[in-house]
């Protein structure tokens, strides 16, 4: 849609009016009202603001993790290889250890294994959705879909606290059923709406001519939807499922309350873990402002913004591509 | 084909199969949503009455009402939107009416398509770092708008832009055609047709600014107070961080179970009536649109 109608200008004095001086070419140029002039120039600055947020976060951000990393009359800075690849995080001890491989490795972990789940599921769901079920049944169920993808983490957590982990508990007999597990059932319940409402967006965007010409060809509606509809929206599916696991992976408030909270790497899937995100939360309320362990959080900050910022990049191309293949 | 007596029945018994697939895992994903709502609404409804909703937390929180939360999470909300609003329906109306594509459009689509997938928590360590230290503002309702503002503004932008556009040119050009400049145009004629679409956006960002807790632990929020705010410089409870203080913080976790579904029930009948208003509202544009 174009967007640059041409600017009006105030009538223009007829010939016979006084001139203007010298320069007469300017008479032609649109004269601005101030309230054209003033609403054009606040609509920019709100524009640049939304957009200048993202370097304002990036520079605060790395501002206040980059003390981490260079030395302290009290302290030697941290090398960036051992924040990354270290497993100890002790941030607390007297010899404190900033090591974020566990933190990391915990949050990766959960994403992948909510991700197990909430693709299959939010893919069929936006496949029925999109591709099965009956006008009125989807005029129903897609609202109740977004509807459910509102619904507050933290009620997630607190159901994850008393209903999954004592289930665990007593079925598999372990320990404690606050893990790995715990967590990444609670986050696959909490992405799959998100799956589902994007990926029926890009099954639903699929041109119904294509699909026509498959049940003219004779094709049955599941031929049509593995091997016509599917493939035509794949990328968008595949866009649906990124930003699905950009949110498992950013979720906090889950991780905090059920995935026990001890900074290991995980062996299995019941061993307890202590995502980025829960870190964050968990630790930043007993930290002295501008402490190591303050600016250590915050370098954990970087890390975890820089992991999203890499599915969003990745979804946007995968989006891009698959359009203009279109 | 001689042969489809047989090929036929194995498609049809194929097609049966998947879609009975499809059918049952989406039942299932539809059953255990629908159960979490109904286990919320069981466990919260015996606690909710009139006089918690209406009174303070007493004896270490562990009886008594969730008043100061209702107020605080109230104030958060609205409060972000005052910040998020103005912003975001401005940055979007340039976005659909006064920019000519370009490299600054792509660059401001582009920072506000990557800022809606920044976790809730990065957006807390950065209003931590910029309003509650470098500005002075401290852990306050103030600091917590602010922050939450900021989280909804790329969604509240995202929502106007797309309501905006879809008004039709030809809008535009009548209003042109009238005389009317840019201002004009926009003011009086494709606002108010684009109106109810930006509210949609606007209303969902408000539910969500409302069951976030992450942020707000961070920059605004406090355990316990025995005030209302009565200042944008005080802290505030607020309804999502009860729930996580009352489950995870101190000796009566079991005692307070009442308390934390209650709460619950209460945060997610806000958000999701929020959601219900935006859902339903744009389902009457979308029958009633006439262009």
């Amino acid at each position: 849609m174009a967007t640059d109608f041409p600017v009006s200008s105030d009538p223009s004095p007829p010939a016979a009016s006084k001139p203007r001086g010298p320069l007469k070419a300017f008479a032609l140029r649109p004269r601005l009202s101030p309230a054209e002039k003033g609403s054009r120039l606040f609509f920019l600055v709100c524009a640049i603001l939304a957009m200048g947020q993202m370097l304002l976060i990036m520079i605060f951000l790395f501002r206040e993790a980059g003390g981490l990393f260079f030395d302290r009359p009290d302290s030697a800075g941290q090398s960036i290889l051992a924040f990354l690849f270290d497993q100890d995080w002790y941030p607390t001890y007297s010899e404190p250890s900033f090591g974020a491989l566990s933190l990391i490795a915990g949050s990766l972990a959960v994403t992948f294994f909510s991700s197990l789940l909430a693709a299959p599921l939010g893919i069929s769901l936006a496949l029925y959705l999109a591709c099965v079920a009956g006008n009125r049944t989807r005029e129903l169920v897609k609202p109740a879909v977004e509807l459910l993808a509102a619904v507050p983490s933290v009620v997630l957590g607190l159901i994850g606290m008393v209903v999954v982990a004592p289930f665990l508990q007593n079925v598999l007999g372990l320990s404690t059923g606050l893990n790995l597990l715990n967590a990444s059932l609670i986050l696959a319940i909490m992405a799959t709406p998100t799956v589902a409402s994007l990926g029926e967006d890009a099954l639903s965007a699929v041109p119904r001519d294509i699909q026509d010409a498959s049940y003219a060809l004779g094709a049955t509606r599941w031929e049509t939807i593995w091997q016509v509809t599917t493939p035509a929206a794949l990328g968008g599916l595949a866009t649906a499922v990124i930003l699905g696991l950009g949110r498992a992976l950013g979720e906090t408030m889950v991780v905090l309350m059920v995935a026990g909270g001890a900074a290991q790497v995980p062996n299995s899937l019941f061993d307890a873990v202590r995502p980025l995100t829960s870190t964050l939360a968990a630790e930043m309320g007993e930290t002295a402002v501008g402490g190591r362990h303050y600016q250590a959080l915050f370098a954990l900050g970087v890390v975890l913004f820089l992991m999203t910022l890499t599915f969003n990049v990745l979804a946007l191309y995968l989006s891009k591509r698959w359009r203009r293949r279109r | 084909m001689y042969l489809t007596g047989y090929t036929k029945t194995a498609r049809q018994r194929r097609e049966k199969a998947a879609l009975l697939l499809i059918r049952s895992l989406a039942g299932l994903v539809l059953t255990v949503l629908a159960a979490i709502l109904v286990y919320i609404l069981v466990c919260g409804l015996p606690t909710v009455n009139w006089s918690f909703l209406t009174s303070f937390p007493q004896n270490a929180m562990t009886s008594g009402g969730i008043l100061p939360a209702i107020v605080g999470t109230f104030g958060l909300a609205v409060g972000s939107m005052a910040i998020s609003l103005p912003l975001g329906f401005g940055a979007a109306i340039y976005l659909s009416d006064y920019a000519k594509p370009g490299h600054l459009v792509n660059a401001i689509r582009l920072g506000v398509s990557n800022l809606a997938g920044v976790p809730s928590v990065v957006f807390g360590l950065f209003g931590l770092s910029l309003f509650v230290t470098t500005f002075g503002f401290g852990r306050s309702l103030l600091s917590g708008c602010l922050t939450l503002g900021l989280l909804t503004l790329p969604t509240v932008t995202a929502s106007a832009e797309e309501a905006l556009r879809q008004t039709p040119l030809s809008f535009r050009e009548a209003a042109l055609a009238l005389g009317a400049n840019r201002w004009q145009a926009v003011r009086q004629v494709i606002l108010p047709a684009a109106l109810p679409g930006m509210l949609t956006g606007a209303i969902l960002a408000l539910g969500r600014a409302a069951g976030e807790t992450a942020p707000i632990m961070l920059t605004a929020v406090t355990a316990y107070s025995p005030i209302l705010p009565d200042s944008i410089f005080n802290e505030v409870m607020a309804l999502s961080t009860h729930v996580y203080v009352l489950a995870t913080n101190g000796n009566n976790i079991l005692q307070t179970r009442p308390q934390q579904f209650g709460t619950s029930l209460v945060l997610l009948a806000l958000v999701l009536s929020l959601s219900l208003v935006a859902v339903i509202i744009r389902a009457k544009l979308r029958r009633g649109r006439k262009w």
